[in-house]
């Protein structure tokens, strides 16, 4: 009884671990760069957003007059404008990506 | 089972191993099949260690004494309760709770940032994995849970009567929780080192773990204070004991890492202190788990005292030197992206909060470790009291007090004079009313830094309060909401804001409480008979009569006092002391009944004014003869029985008599008492500590706690439309 336990939780967690290992088509990922890259520009992205929300939040409660949020703000945003450019100069390379690689594939076998 | 619970130790170890190798091969070589097959190792690990720490509980539950761990640290007569909370208080079962809840956190985390930080992630797998090996090797090699006795005794030894408190349900597992959450950022910051992606998105992905360890390890903490105060029968919650000094380490500097993070987040800034701060924090809490585990310190808490310090040094060594190797190795990419706008900013208040943060830590850890210092440098052994952490905790703690009310009124980036004066007007008033008002209470100013310290819990609290009045009015105009919705409203939109304001306010409340029940304590200890009383602090307590009650499990030897004030009557206290068997039959056959370990239950009447506290030590000695002549009588008894050839019938009657013969010498302390000692405290606002703990939590939890994914969603789109929008107007 307890080795059949044993053997079954040994067959269980073989299963759960190799399960990846048996649809090996998904090798290197020749985007990887890219996509960290995209990961880091959305992650400062939502930073940056998260900055102007409560630098806005900041102006209402009267820790920030108009003047120095419209000031703080507009930098803010123009930070904002720069990442969203990166973003899509990321996306551009991705988005072209599949198209160079398919060209580099070999053309399909015609019967 | 327990062939069971030692084959599954040996397959999660071998699990871990996998997952290590798996996670570094699909990283550096092998794609993203082997990183998900190491990922999913954890998830594997996880379910294995469930299984095998839910054998241990069932032995436990079971009272299975074939099971060396649960021979020594239960019996049949621990309450089912405790029974439960017994497997925690071992060696073994203690590492394997702490390797458990690893692969749990591991999971979760690996779970929630699967499709995200996918460069970092397969090397914090890797980190996360390396220690749960480590510890399954202890829990394999060292102390092993599943470990079986050839001849089960017929009875336990019993829980330690110390840890039979409902906090010790929790203490132990809320404070391994936050030791194993923090391993969560530790790793992902070696991760973030390693494959130089040292942006904010590890920051971003992990921040709530960090919390989370943060909050958890918080809660271990005062549910210890706790226990302290009401078990251990001295009077007090906190005693920079080594093993407390230790949970408070990653404590504080973790607390310096999450603020700090907000700067690497919004500016790219302080990206070598972060580092630096997540890898201490880290290790701290590995070096946490050391203290408890070694004995290396002398600690009233160190029960699991062996010899697992090598092993923990090497791992210790490892991280520190690893550390500061990766942070040296990746100091170019460790550059921060801007400078500090102004010195009158939240980031430059941050920054001084987070030096003085890291300065608490390093005073608690070298009062911690001075024992070993003095003995490396001078061959002798010597300790620093509570007096000389008093010395340098208390301004610093007045510092960082202070901070966490500067901090709310304070914006990101810079401020002006006329912002100053609309933010710190109402705060400043509310600190010099409080001053002004302990004038007027005779004796308040006698100790000016309880008093001064009011001042500066009054400062921090109107600080939280006037942000969320402001939060409250700003919605409201823009809502037309009535007041509790529009609040409630704001602080759900900005959890992380207002639960961190939340934790300033009830944080300083809890200091508040330890500076004033401190400093205007009145303890007393006294020997009375029933009908006696003392004073303490205008308090008569009157010792009404005294209690004996003997059940399986313990004797309990106690009193009720009467408490009054000026001839009314306040509250009536009921005290113990729990007296359990001994398994040293040298003792004799009653003796042992009183001569194993003891404990407290302390008479508290807790109030929002004042705590009065009292506990009882009743002296065994004029027993001692009544003692000794049952262990003779019965002695005598029994070696006829056996001379005899008597049977179990005749021994079943013997332990009968015994069991009545002991309740009579219980009884004893009640129809012919004599003197006991008692400690008394009365304690002004010591409840102000557990009420702090209490919101400093809530807001935890508030931090804590996901923004509605519809309000993000819509937030993030509303914004991304405005900067767009911008965008095309910059362009044309």
């Amino acid at each position: 009884m307890e080795l059949l336990i044993v053997f079954l939780v040994v067959l269980a967690v073989v299963a759960v671990i190799g399960a990846p290992l048996r649809n090996r088509a998904r090798g290197l990922d020749p985007d990887a760069a890219a996509r960290a890259e995209l990961a880091d520009l959305e992650a400062a992205k939502e930073a940056k957003y998260h900055e102007i929300r409560d630098a806005e939040l900041d102006q209402r409660t009267g820790k920030l007059s108009e003047q120095d949020h419209r000031q703080l703000d507009a930098e803010l945003r123009a930070e904002a404008i720069v990442l969203l450019k990166r973003i899509d100069a990321v996306r551009g390379r991705l988005e072209h990506a599949p198209a160079a690689t398919e060209s580099a594939a070999p053309p399909p076998a015609v019967g | 089972m327990a062939i069971v619970g030692r084959a599954l130790l040996i397959v999660a170890f071998v699990v871990a191993l996998y997952g290590i190798g798996a996670s570094l091969y699909g990283a550096f070589a092998g794609g993203r099949a082997w990183v998900d097959s190491g990922r999913r190792a954890v998830y594997a690990l996880a379910g294995v260690l469930t299984l095998a720490f839910a054998i241990m509980e069932a032995a436990f539950l079971r009272s299975d004494f074939s099971f060396s761990v649960v021979a020594t640290h239960s019996s049949t007569t621990t309450p089912t309760f405790y029974k439960a909370t017994a497997a925690w208080s071992s060696q073994e079962g203690s590492l394997l709770l702490w390797v458990w809840l690893l692969s749990l956190w591991s999971s979760l985390a690996l779970t929630l940032t699967r499709r995200r930080v996918r460069e970092v992630a397969p090397v914090a797998t890797a980190v996360l994995m390396t220690f749960a090996g480590f510890f399954l090797m202890l829990t394999i090699f060292w102390a092993n849970p599943f470990q079986t006795l050839a001849q089960p005794p017929s009875e336990g030894t019993g829980l330690n009567p110390l840890l039979r408190h409902p906090a010790m349900m929790f203490h132990p597992p809320m404070l391994y929780s936050g030791y194993t959450l923090f391993s969560i950022p530790f790793a992902f910051g070696i991760g973030a080192l390693v494959t130089r992606r040292l942006n904010a998105e590890w920051i971003v992905s992990t921040r709530r773990f960090a919390l989370a360890a943060w909050l958890c390890l918080g809660v271990g903490i005062v549910l210890g204070a706790r226990w302290s105060y009401t078990e251990l029968g001295w009077g007090g919650y906190w005693a920079w004991d080594p093993v407390e000094n230790a949970s408070l380490l990653p404590w504080l500097t973790g607390t310096a890492f999450i603020h700090s993070i907000m700067i690497q987040e919004r500016r790219g800034m302080l990206k070598v202190w972060n580092a630096s701060l997540v890898l201490a924090t880290g290790t701290l809490a590995i070096l946490g788990t050391f203290l408890v585990r070694s004995g290396i310190l002398d600690s009233i808490h160190a029960f699991g005292a062996s010899t697992l310090g090598v092993p923990f040094l090497i791992l210790i060594g490892t991280m520190v030197l690893g550390s500061v190797g990766l942070i040296v190795w990746r100091r170019t990419d460790l550059r921060s992206e801007h400078q500090l706008d102004s010195l009158f900013s939240r980031e430059a208040v941050f920054l001084l909060q987070n030096v003085v943060l890291v300065a608490l830590a390093f005073v608690v850890w070298w009062g911690t470790f001075f024992p070993l210092i003095s003995e490396i440098f001078t061959g002798t052994r010597a300790s620093v009291g509570p007096p000389w952490f008093d010395k340098y905790i208390v301004p610093l703690a007045f510092v960082i007090v202070a901070l966490a009310g500067i901090g709310p009124l304070v914006p990101w980036r810079r401020m002006t004079w006329a912002s100053v004066r609309r933010g710190f007007v109402i705060p400043l008033a509310a600190a010099l009313a409080t001053w002004a008002a302990l004038l007027l209470v005779p004796g308040a100013w006698a100790q000016p830094k309880p008093a001064a310290f009011a001042g500066v819990a009054a400062f921090v609290i109107a600080s939280v309060v006037q942000e969320l009045w402001r939060g409250m009015r700003a919605r409201q105009a823009s809502a037309s909401e009535p007041a509790p919705v529009a609040l409630a409203g704001v602080m759900r939109r900005n959890r992380r804001r207002y639960g961190g304001y939340v934790i300033h306010a009830g944080f300083a409340t809890l200091l508040l409480g330890v500076a004033i029940s401190s400093s205007f304590q009145h303890a007393k200890d006294v020997s009375l008979k029933p009908g006696q009383s003392a004073r303490v602090d205008g308090f008569d307590i009157k010792y009404v009569r005294a209690t004996a009650r003997a059940t399986a499990e313990k004797i309990s030897l106690g009193a009720v006092l009467d408490v009054s004030k000026r001839g009314r009557h306040v509250t009536t206290l009921r005290t113990t002391r729990g007296f359990y068997p001994s398994q040293d039959t040298s003792q004799g056959i009653v003796g042992r009944f009183f001569g194993g370990e003891s404990e407290s239950q302390v008479g508290l009447r807790a109030g929002l004014g004042r705590d009065i506290w009292t506990v009882i030590n009743p002296d065994l000695t004029p027993l001692s003869g009544i003692i000794d002549e049952g262990n003779r009588t019965f002695k005598t008894a029994m070696n006829g029985i056996f001379r005899d050839g008597g049977g179990q019938r005749a021994l079943a009657e013997l332990y009968a008599l015994r069991d009545q013969a002991i309740v009579a010498v219980a009884r004893r302390f009640v129809s012919d008492p004599w003197p006991a000692d008692f400690r008394f405290i009365v304690s002004p606002l010591a409840t102000w500590i557990w009420i702090g703990a209490i919101i400093t939590f809530l807001g935890g939890l508030l931090a804590l706690w996901p923004a509605p994914a519809a309000a993000r969603r819509r937030v993030s789109a509303g914004y991304a439309a405005r900067v767009a929008r911008e965008l095309a107007r910059t362009t044309q």
